[in-house]
């Protein structure tokens, strides 16, 4: 059985996309050690709508690491200081009683503040929009030996496509840059016979939105590799790179 | 035009001029290292690169590399600020794996600028540039242009300038053990492997290359008559 624990929460309250932020203070009490943190951000905001405050607002979904929606900033890591997972799979066990915990949103001028912690991040789904598919049918199934791929290559770019398009790379960088997920996206493919031929235009076009986007320049700093919770490499951004610069010397 | 106005465009432009400077910094040093062995060949050489057409077209191919590096490091350095946002984290700290020379290019590499300037007041300055204002009839005293060997001497017997150049070449060691293998990042010539190897290759030249200009520091500010 996990100890419970108490904690004070230093929360970043914002009513607005233009409105001023502070942080709000909140002492926890007791909260038991297998609480996940988005739990533990529940029962807080049931005890604030019952003196009739404003629940704390922080985007979630599937809460089991695969929707890449819950995107918190905590004590300095985004996702947390947990290694390889997402904020949801964040146990309170990971504190210590009389802790303080300072939970923020991704800090970048590309993902504005909607409210409080959750942050607008269109810009994603826009890069996305830009390339990061398969444009052509690719039938069903074919017969594994069909098509022979690598199985080193399989492994990378299926590694690639763990990818859950949270963010966190964009906010743990100091350059605000999406270069490791907008590589992961054209990764995926990019080592895929299904995916070669477009990869030209597709590294072109995702890193022309991704600049139009105003995303910053990626400096090597390799502060989003670590703290990916998918675990992404960079290796992938040198093949992005390298499809970029490859595509516009042939052009 | 993708080298200018494509973030990878602009990463690969600062990737080439430094590599290109790397490249120059390893030849510097081997000259350099003459002169702890024979002040009289370190002369030879210094005439040899005096004011020659050759000597004078490096010279402004390398103004314009380190130029067009620092210009695009302000370019890049902007963008990055504006693009983190105005509003900054209250709690941060730095990731394991990240090395401290990544996050901090920008003042390194003026460090290194303030250093080359220093450089070029005590060297440049009172031999290429002599030497050229001589030839175009100025009424200069051009003959120590080419002793570079004097210009060592007396720039290291004075341990302000000794400590001021060891600052340099340490800042320089940060900015070139990030720089160079993120120089290959950036040109997309890293994978898994070659990530860690471009590293290793990358700390012994640079090691190599800084120590090569320290020990010429060290030896003309402890024992001023070396070479003779
Ligand atoms: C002898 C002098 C110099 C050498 C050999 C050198 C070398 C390099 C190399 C190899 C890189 C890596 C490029 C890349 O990541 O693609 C780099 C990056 C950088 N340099 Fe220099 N550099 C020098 C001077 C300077 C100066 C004077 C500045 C001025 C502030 C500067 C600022 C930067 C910055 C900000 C970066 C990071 C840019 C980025 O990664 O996007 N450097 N340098
Ligand atoms: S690369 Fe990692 S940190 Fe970035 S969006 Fe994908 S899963 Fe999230
Ligand atoms: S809520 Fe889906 S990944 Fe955390």
């Amino acid at each position: 059985m996990d100890k419970n624990i108490s904690f004070t929460l230093k929360v970043w309250r914002q009513r607005g996309p233009k409105e001023k932020g502070a942080f709000a203070t909140y002492e926890m009490k007791d909260i038991p050690g297998d609480t996940s943190f988005l739990e533990m951000l529940d029962i807080l905001n049931e005890s604030l709508v019952n003196k009739g405050e404003e629940p704390i607002v922080f985007d979630h979904d599937c809460r089991e690491g695969i929707c890449g929606m819950c995107s918190l900033y905590v004590n300095g890591h985004p996702h947390g200081p947990a290694t390889g997972a997402t904020t949801c799979q964040l146990y309170m066990r990971r504190f210590k009683d009389g802790d303080t915990i300072t939970v923020e949103p991704w800090r970048s001028a590309a993902f504005p503040v909607i409210r409080d912690l959750m942050v607008d991040r269109t810009a994603f789904d826009k890069i996305q929009q830009a390339g990061g598919y398969v444009s052509i049918n690719t039938g069903g199934m074919p017969d594994a030996n069909a098509l022979p791929i690598g199985k080193d290559i399989a492994e990378e770019a299926m590694d690639a496509a763990a990818c859950i398009g949270c963010g966190a790379c964009v906010a743990a960088c100091k350059n605000g840059s999406a270069m490791l997920f907008v590589s992961a996206k054209v990764s995926q493919f990019a080592l895929l016979p299904q995916g070669k031929p477009e990869a030209a235009k597709r590294a072109k076009s995702m890193i022309a939105k991704m600049d139009e986007l105003g995303f910053g320049n990626c400096t090597n700093t390799r502060a989003c590799e670590a703290e990916c919770p998918k675990c992404i490499s960079i290796s992938n951004i040198a093949r992005l790179n390298r499809e970029f610069i490859k595509a516009k010397l042939k052009d | 035009m993708w080298l200018f106005n494509s973030s990878v465009g602009k990463k690969v432009i600062m990737s080439v001029s430094g590599i290109a400077l790397v490249l120059f910094l390893l030849f510097h040093m081997s000259m350099n290292l003459v002169a702890i062995f024979s002040a009289e060949g370190y002369n030879m050489i210094c005439e040899f690169l005096g004011a020659n057409w050759y000597a004078l077209i490096a010279t402004a191919g390398l103004a314009a590399l380190v130029v067009v590096h620092f210009v695009y490091a302000i370019i890049l350095t902007l963008q990055n600020k504006k693009a983190r946002g105005g509003q900054g984290y209250a709690y941060t700290v730095k990731p394991k794996n990240v090395e401290w020379a990544s996050q901090n290019m920008f003042v390194l590499g003026v460090i290194v600028i303030l250093g080359m300037a220093l450089h070029l007041f005590n060297f440049w300055a009172n031999m290429q540039l002599v030497e050229v204002l001589h030839m175009l009839g100025a009424n200069v005293d051009a003959s120590l242009a080419a002793d570079g060997v004097h210009y060592i001497k007396e720039t290291f017997a004075c341990p302000v300038y000794v400590a001021l150049y060891v600052i340099w070449l340490v800042a320089l060691w940060f900015h070139l053990t990030h720089g160079f293998w993120s120089a290959l990042q950036t040109l997309g010539w890293a994978n898994q492997i070659w990530f860690n190897r471009w590293r290793v290759i990358g700390n012994v030249i640079v090691t190599i290359i800084i120590l090569g200009f320290l020990a010429v520091v060290a030896v003309y500010a402890v024992c001023p008559c070396a070479g003779c």
